[in-house]
């Protein structure tokens, strides 16, 4: 189910690169399969810097706040201004149309701490 | 009853348009009844038990002597001496025990309660269609039933009570049948169009219509009157808590139960701060985004000099201040068919 062209943290969040510097961030299926409905999502601002499993914003279900954890640490070059008015595509389709932030990749390695697509399937089906 | 079957934002829109059905069994069946029943309701209760006809129902408080409210509920009148009274599933236990203490009390004789919850099922059909579907299952059409009454009636063979009753601001039905019909009540109404619905859709409904979650808006530290109910409150009455009640009314209370909105779809939750210019003056009792509206809203208690329609306040959402306009409640009224 979860693609292996990217990078999956235990808080559910995915990373892809995209060339040797830019990389893509959102949540996973899982994640928004458990926080339902989303209506709101607060990413940081362009150009701010997020940090490995440092919080870099927010995103709301009609019944819970979850905080989203940074799976990489960067320059933020572009949010998904779309999600501003269509938070749903975190719903329909959060590891295409739904990603959150765009970042300049400060250390590729730390992808290296986190689980490829099998090891986070078997972390996903250990939980529930 | 899980918080959510496809989807609040799905179910919410059901009920709004359509019909939703929710399995509302975890809420108590208290069977009240003896030649005394209606004198001690009118003691525990803070409506009126004496002047509701059999075949009607009422909604209204449970207070404590200080007039905190200790549950809220609806009771049907079953027939002269007999009642059904519906209390919150959280509280059941201690409704039963408060009735309790007052029938050892006051009424050792003449008054029983059977609490029949785990032998009942209770269904709730709600929405502008809710009427249609039950015309097409039941022997006696229920549309001709007014709201607030109740019937008794077989829906296609299953002996079913039927309340014009609900938690939505729809139009709507709760069905009362024994428990081993529930499963199939339940696939008869979702064949029959209804959108299965969970706790989730059933809180931001019945905050979208300003109805008040024990827990949250009123509980045994918060009188009926500070919470903006005492339209189910009687003044001309002696009850548990009504001398409290009374003079609450006449006095005046020092914070009361506001509406909120919030412009955009970011919701304070319970127990969020709201602000005056920065100053805190109460706290958040429930928000959430409202699809119907399209707009974040918050139920509330601020000082009652800000309980006023038009007023601006703050809310604090994790350390970001939102406007928030206070409104009168409910926030949203069923258009008129």
């Amino acid at each position: 189910m979860s693609p292996d062209d990217r990078k999956y943290s235990n808080e559910h969040e995915w990373v892809k690169m995209e060339d040797t510097t830019q990389a893509l961030a959102g949540i996973t299926v899982y994640a928004q399969n458990q926080l339902g409905d989303i209506v709101y999502v607060d990413l940081p601002k362009t150009g701010a810097t997020i940090r490995f499993m440092e919080k870099m914003g927010e995103v709301e279900s009609v019944k819970a706040v979850s905080d989203l954890f940074s799976p990489i640490t960067g320059e933020v070059t572009e949010v998904n201004d779309r999600l501003l008015d269509h938070p749903e595509l975190v719903n329909e389709d959060p590891l295409g149309e739904g990603w959150l932030v765009r970042v300049t990749v400060a250390d590729a390695a730390e992808l290296d701490q986190l689980m490829s697509a099998e090891e986070y399937e078997a972390f996903i089906s250990g939980l529930s | 009853m899980p918080v959510q079957y496809s989807g609040i934002l799905g179910e919410v829109a059901a009920v709004r348009t359509s019909t939703g059905l929710f399995d509302v069994s975890h809420m108590g069946r208290l069977y009240i009844s003896g030649p005394r029943a209606t004198e001690f309701l009118d003691w525990v209760l803070t409506g009126s038990v004496e002047s509701l006809r059999v075949g009607r129902a009422r909604y209204c408080m449970i207070c404590n002597e200080q007039g905190g409210v200790v549950d809220d509920t609806i009771f049907y009148r079953l027939a002269e001496d007999r009642y059904l009274l519906i209390p919150n599933a959280g509280n059941r236990n201690t409704v039963v025990a408060w009735f309790q203490r007052w029938l050892d009390e006051k009424f050792p004789t003449g008054c029983e309660i059977q609490d029949r919850t785990e032998a009942m099922a209770l269904l709730s059909l709600q929405g502008p269609a809710a009427a249609d579907v039950m015309d097409r299952l039941c022997s006696a059409p229920p549309s001709s039933l007014r709201p607030f009454a109740w019937q008794e009636t077989k829906l296609q063979d299953t002996p079913v009570f039927l309340g014009r009753t609900g938690y939505t601001g729809e139009d709507g039905f709760e069905i009362v049948a024994d428990a081993d019909q529930a499963a199939s009540l339940w696939q008869t109404f979702t064949e029959n169009g209804a959108t299965p619905c969970g706790l989730g859709a059933r809180d931001v409904l019945r905050l979208e219509a300003g109805l008040p979650l024990h827990g949250h808006e009123i509980n045994e530290d918060t009188t009926p009157i500070e919470a903006g109910l005492e339209k189910f409150v009687r003044f001309d009455k002696e009850y548990v808590g009504s001398a409290v009640l009374r003079g609450k009314h006449e006095k005046g209370v020092g914070r009361r139960l506001v509406g909120l909105k919030i412009p955009g779809r970011s919701a304070p939750r319970a127990e969020y701060a709201i602000l005056d210019h920065g100053r805190p003056v109460g706290r958040v009792t429930s928000g959430s985004y409202s699809p119907t509206l399209d707009t974040s809203i918050a139920t509330g208690y601020v000082d009652a000099n800000l309980a006023e329609a038009g007023i601006m306040l703050e809310v604090d959402i994790r350390g970001r201040t939102s406007p928030a306009e206070v409104t009168l409640l409910p926030f949203y009224t069923r258009p008129r068919r």
